[in-house]
Parts: structure tokens; C-alpha cells; sequence
């Protein structure tokens, strides 16, 4: 459907860069949840929109690789077709939507609700690479606390959510301690995907281009969403079932269907939607 | 009714053709040439340059053609493309004392050697609408062409040459001899580090902080620059000297064994004095802050040096309280490409995490108006 951009390199980046990210990247798999700094280059996408998801898919990608791009779960998405449309044009890769297909899955607020396999990596767009960031603004600051496991603050904070309102007031985005040593921010993924990441057959890479940082999280690898004895990490949960395919354990988007303020919900991963309705009709 | 919610590979295609349909307005009306831009708009063309950190007035141009005016959307196309280039090694610094000057005022003596030279300046012109200049064809007036045009300026060079003296000193080199401002830093001996390759780190060195500042948002250093005089991090500025005119580019080649000229480009220059330290068994010495942009670029040239100097509050024991001092606050909000895609990336969909707010909100209600639940 497109064809191949021949003006720029292979996935648009330059060798020489994509193996400063490579680099990047395997420093991040030894060291799981540890940021690591990269010299993020200026992408025709904006900052905020991806350009760090893009760098990584654009470092890892090879021409035999099926690329799936989601945005909030959906794979049509703008961002999400935009980001796709951009590898089918500077890599000629196959593209995908079915998340069993995909050899790279490149996302944006959430974890696919088919479970992933060995082989598959999963590539995080991240906003706000540092957990601690919106507890201490200074970056000479949280680097020190995290090489220092200086993690109080965090777990004061969760506590004042608690004490101003009965529970752990942080819907996404919610704090995750990695291989038992690193604090990481998981981007702003619903804390319904945070035990996902646990134990995961598939690679998980982490890409912040503004922010110039890459982290990752190893296959197998202990993910444990921070929490206390006494008030336990716990996920969304629904009354009503899946409006178009019926699952009751997806997570669910909400729809204003008219003026009247009429809802519905329905599955935010379009692709297990999908599958949920044939595997009803079939 | 849902698909509607979600866009699509066809909703984006019909944008684009808006766009392009917008962008070109009424078809009736000529269409911008690029030489149209670089000569008519060349302010603007510098702007995009300097904080696109790319030289080429065509290409400059060209972006500010596509994204139909709007500067910040240039120059995050002209760093799209900048990126992609090779970068073939590092140039000799420039030496501005011998630039061939288009304008060198000083603020601080009346006269100095080689005079104030005005130039092309927008200073004392009255801010009247110029309505002679909504009429058309207005090539006869009677303004200076050769001062306004850097294409102009660029070649006419020899007649500038003879013109103006060849070099002029430096405004500060006569403070400097009599000890009362502190020598200019020597050269780097470590070799800089490239903002656009490397990520910011802090605290960063002085060069790396100009280096951001250089390509950081006009109107940001502006303000910050401004908030300085008014009294957040007061520096009691001077502006002991500004100069704007062409200087020669080197490259080092090994093959050759010395630089080789690339190439003469305008450039604008600021060399702020400030004031002075000592006190104890240190001389009283006047401090300084610098700033340095490509082509005609005064405004942005003397904030960068105002911004330059409060950010100096460490290095000069000075306390830090006030936000243009405050190093990570400055440099890492001063890229408007940065800053600009991050707010922009509002209009992105955040339907999960607001879903999940939704959430977390009805259940705090909820669990408000059944508090024994």
C-alpha cells in the first residue's frame, strides 16, 4: 500500500544512531528499571506523541518483523495509524492488528489483553520517565534517590492518598518496583495492566524522547506494584460487561452514546474485542 | 456511533488535504517563493535557523513556507531534517573579532574605537504603520537595500570592506587590560558536548548551557531575561557590546593538516558586562554574560546573554533564588520543540487513564456517602 521511502535509511534512523540505542537498550536489560540516558534525536513526529516508542521500534525493527501499533488499546487509533503508517512507509514492514501476529508491538497507555509470548517485544511510548519526578523536580535529585533506594517518599505519598481518602489515589501511571531494586514509572498504562508486566514471557522496552531515557523490563522478570499489608494493590473492576463482545475482563472505555448521557462500554484493545465476538458468533 | 469515536487511516488523509488547501489560501493570490521568504522575511528565516540549529536559508525558508508562518512548526521541520544529516566533523571556533561589522553599538562609552556603527536597525524607527508599503511594488523606495538583505549583505562584502574598517576591537578588550572585567573563559580544552546528540546532563558546563540556550525559545529567554531586571536574579546588567556582521567559517581537515574556509555567514553577538565580584582580598571585577545567535538576531542574542549570566550564580557565589538562576528549570524548558509537542500531545487520546480517573473518582464518592462500607 505504501511505498518504501527510498531518501531516508531503513526505519528512518541512521545506523550510527540506532546503534547508540541498541547500546541504550542493553544496558537497560541488564539493569532492569534503571533509566538510562540516550542521545534521543529529533524525530518528524512530535515530542509527546511517541518519538520515544519510535526510536526503539526504529532501533529493534528488522524487515522480517510484524508491527503491531496500538493507542489506548485500539489499533485505529490516529496516533496509533499515523505511527504505523510511518513504518509501512520508511521500513516496509508488515503490519498487523492482531496482537498474536506481531513480532513488535509498539504502544501507547496499554498492555494487550491477550497474553504475549516469548519472542515478542513490547515497546512503551513514556512521557515521564522518572517515578519520583512529581515528587521531587530536580533530576540531580531523584538520581541520587534512586541510587540510593531512597523510596520513602513514594511510599508517603500513597499513604497521604490513603489518609485523605481511604485508598491509593493513582489510577495509572502507578508505581512499580522492578527485579526488587528499581522504582519505575510504568507510562501512564491503568493500573488494571500493572500485573501484566509481572513475570512476562515478551520483552518490554521503554522509550522517553523528550525526556532522552530508555528503560526496560526483562522477560520473566519480577514486576510488583508498590502497596501496603494493610491496603493491598488492587485493579479497576466493572459492573457491566463489554457492550460489544461481553467480556468482563477487559478493561473497558467508556462512551457517551447522546445528549440524554446514555453510556456504554466497550473493550479499549479493539483486537481481543475482536476475537471475544468471533469467538461468540463462531 | 462508536466508530465515530475513533479516528482513522482516512480522516488523516482528509486533514492533510485541508491543510494543504489552507496553506495555499486563494489561489488567485501568487504563491510564495523562497526567495520571497529569505529576502522579505529574513528575519523570521534567522529565528528558524537559530533555534532550529541549522544553517540554510533555503531550507529555513521552505519551512516557514510549509508551515504557513508559524516559526515554532518550522523550526520543528527544519530539526526533523537536521537530524537525519551526517555530521562530518567539528568546525574551528569563529572569531568574532574579526568579523566584518554590519552594526556595533556599545551602551557603556560614548565613543569607542571604529564609532558606534547603527546599521540596519529597527531602534529608532518610529512604529508608525508604513502604509506606503501596503502598495505594491514598492522597490523604488528609499531604503538601504544592501543593509537589509543578508543575501545582500553576504555579497557585498567587498564593498562593506571598504565601507567599514576591516576588524574592529572589542569593546570589552579595554576593560579587559585594565583587570576591570574578567577575562573571556579560554578555549575548551575537552571537546563540547552535542545537544543534539547527547542528552542534557546536570549540572551542565557553562558552553553546554549556551549551547541549549542558542537553540532555546526566543520569547522564554526573553521573559526569563526580563525577570532578571526586574529584580528575580538581578545582575545589573550593561550591554558593553553588540555587533552583528559576517564572519569567516574553518574547518580542520587532517588530510590538509590546517582549517579550511567554508564559508562567511552573519552572525549577531552580546557581550553583557555585569556586576562585580570581589571584595576581601579579590579586586572588585565586573562579570560578564555572552550570547550568540546566526544572522540578525538581537533580541534573542542579549536574552541569551541576560540568561547566560544568572544561570553564572553558582560559579559566582551567588545565592540561587529566583527562577532564571535555577539551571534545570531554565534548560529544560527552553526547547520550544520540547515544550510545544509535549502540551500538544494533550489533544492525543487519554481515554484509558481518564477512564480510570472515572473510575477512582465514583468509588472515593461512593465510598464517601457509605462511610461504613
Amino acid at each position: 500500500m505504501h511505498e518504501t521511502l527510498t531518501d531516508y535509511n531503513f526505519a528512518y534512523l541512521d545506523e550510527q544512531t540506532k546503534r547508540m540505542i541498541r547500546r541504550g537498550l542493553l544496558k537497560a536489560v541488564a539493569v532492569p528499571g534503571l533509566q538510562i540516558p540516550f542521545g534521543g534525536r529529533e524525530m518528524p513526529l512530535p515530542y509527546g506523541w511517541g518519538t520515544g516508542g519510535i526510536q526503539v521500534t526504529a532501533a529493534v525493527i528488522g524487515p522480517d518483523d510484524v508491527l503491531k501499533v496500538i493507542d489506548q488499546g485500539a489499533d485505529d487509533t490516529t496516533n496509533a495509524v499515523s505511527i504505523r503508517a510511518f513504518f509501512a512507509k520508511t521500513a516496509g514492514v508488515a503490519t498487523t492488528e492482531v496482537t498474536t501476529e506481531a513480532t513488535l508491538i509498539q504502544t501507547r497507555h496499554r498492555i494487550p489483553e491477550t497474553a504475549l509470548t516469548s519472542g515478542q517485544i513490547l515497546i512503551y511510548q513514556v512521557p515521564i520517565p522518572e517515578p519520583l519526578r512529581f515528587i521531587e523536580p530536580r533530576e540531580t535529585e531523584t538520581r541520587k534517590m534512586h541510587a540510593l533506594s531512597e523510596y520513602g517518599v513514594m511510599h508517603v505519598k500513597l499513604y497521604e492518598d490513603i489518609a485523605q481518602f481511604g485508598q491509593i489515589a493513582t489510577s495509572y501511571a502507578y508505581p512499580v518496583l522492578v527485579n526488587g531494586r528499581y522504582v519505575m514509572d510504568p507510562s501512564p498504562i491503568p493500573k488494571f495492566d500493572n500485573p501484566k508486566m509481572h513475570q512476562n514471557p515478551a520483552l518490554q522496552l521503554f522509550g522517553a524522547g523528550r525526556e532522552k531515557r530508555l528503560y526496560a523490563v526483562p522477560p520473566y522478570t519480577d514486576v510488583v506494584s508498590l502497596d501496603f499489608e494493610d491496603h493491598p494493590f488492587e485493579v479497576q473492576s466493572w459492573d457491566s460487561p463489554c457492550g460489544l463482545c461481553g467480556s468482563t475482563d477487559s478493561f473497558l472505555d467508556e462512551v457517551v452514546m447522546d445528549d440524554a448521557g446514555t453510556r456504554l462500554f466497550i473493550c479499549s484493545d479493539t483486537d481481543y474485542c475482536r476475537i471475544q465476538r468471533e469467538r461468540a458468533d463462531g | 456511533m462508536y466508530v465515530a469515536v475513533k479516528g482513522g487511516e482516512k480522516a488523516i488523509a482528509e486533514a492533510h488535504a485541508l491543510l494543504a488547501e489552507l496553506r495555499r489560501g486563494d489561489p488567485d493570490v501568487a504563491e510564495l517563493s523562497l526567495d520571497q521568504i529569505q529576502n522579505q522575511l529574513s528575519l523570521a528565516v534567522d529565528r528558524v535557523m537559530n533555534e532550529g540549529s541549522l544553517f540554510d536559508t533555503e531550507l529555513a525558508a521552505l519551512a516557514i513556507k510549509q508551515a504557513q508562518g508559524d516559526l515554532i512548526e518550522a523550526i520543528f521541520l527544519l530539526r526533523a531534517y537536521r537530524t537525519t544529516l551526517p555530521r562530518h566533523g567539528v568546525s574551528t571556533p569563529i572569531e568574532t573579532t574579526d568579523m566584518r561589522v554590519l552594526r556595533r553599538i556599545s551602551a557603556t562609552f560614548k565613543d569607542v574605537p571604529g564609532g558606534q556603527i547603527l546599521g540596519p536597525t529597527y531602534d529608532y524607527t518610529h512604529r508608525l504603520l508604513d502604509f506606503a508599503l501596503a502598495v505594491e511594488a514598492m522597490d523604488e523606495t528609499d531604503w538601504d537595500h544592501d543593509a537589509h538583505h543578508h543575501d545582500d549583505a553576504l555579497e557585498d562584502q567587498d564593498t562593506e570592506t571598504e565601507e567599514a574598517s576591516p576588524t574592529l576591537s572589542r569593546v570589552l578588550s579595554l576593560l579587559e587590560r585594565e583587570g576591570l572585567v574578567e577575562q573571556p573563559p579560554s578555549a575548551v580544552s575537552t571537546p563540547s558536548v552535542d545537544l543534539t546528540r547527547e542528552p542534557l546532563d546536570f549540572p551542565a558546563a557553562r558552553e553546554t548551557r549556551l549551547q541549549a540556550l542558542a537553540r532555546g525559545d526566543e520569547g522564554y529567554l526573553l521573559s526569563l531575561a526580563y525577570s532578571t531586571q526586574r529584580g528575580y536574579g538581578r545582575t545589573h546588567p550593561f550591554a558593553g557590546e553588540i555587533r552583528s556582521g559576517v564572519v569567516m567559517l574553518h574547518c580542520p581537515v587532517e588530510e590538509l593538516g590546517y582549517a579550511l574556509p567554508l564559508g562567511e555567514f552573519l552572525v549577531t553577538e552580546c557581550d553583557m558586562i555585569n556586576q562585580f565580584q570581589g571584595g576581601g582580598d579579590l579586586e572588585p571585577t565586573f562579570t560578564r554574560g555572552y550570547g550568540l545567535q546566526v544572522g540578525l538576531s538581537e533580541r534573542k542574542a542579549m536574552s541569551m546573554a541576560l540568561v547566560d549570566r544568572a544561570l553564572r550564580a553558582d560559579e559566582l557565589d551567588e545565592e540561587r533564588l529566583s527562577p532564571a538562576q535555577d539551571e534545570e528549570f531554565v534548560l529544560a524548558h527552553c526547547d520550544n520543540v520540547e515544550a510545544w509537542g509535549f502540551v500538544s500531545h494533550l489533544k492525543l487520546p487519554h481515554y484509558v487513564d481518564f477512564q480510570s480517573e472515572l473510575a477512582l473518582i465514583r468509588a472515593l464518592r461512593q465510598a464517601a456517602e457509605t462511610p461504613d462500607a
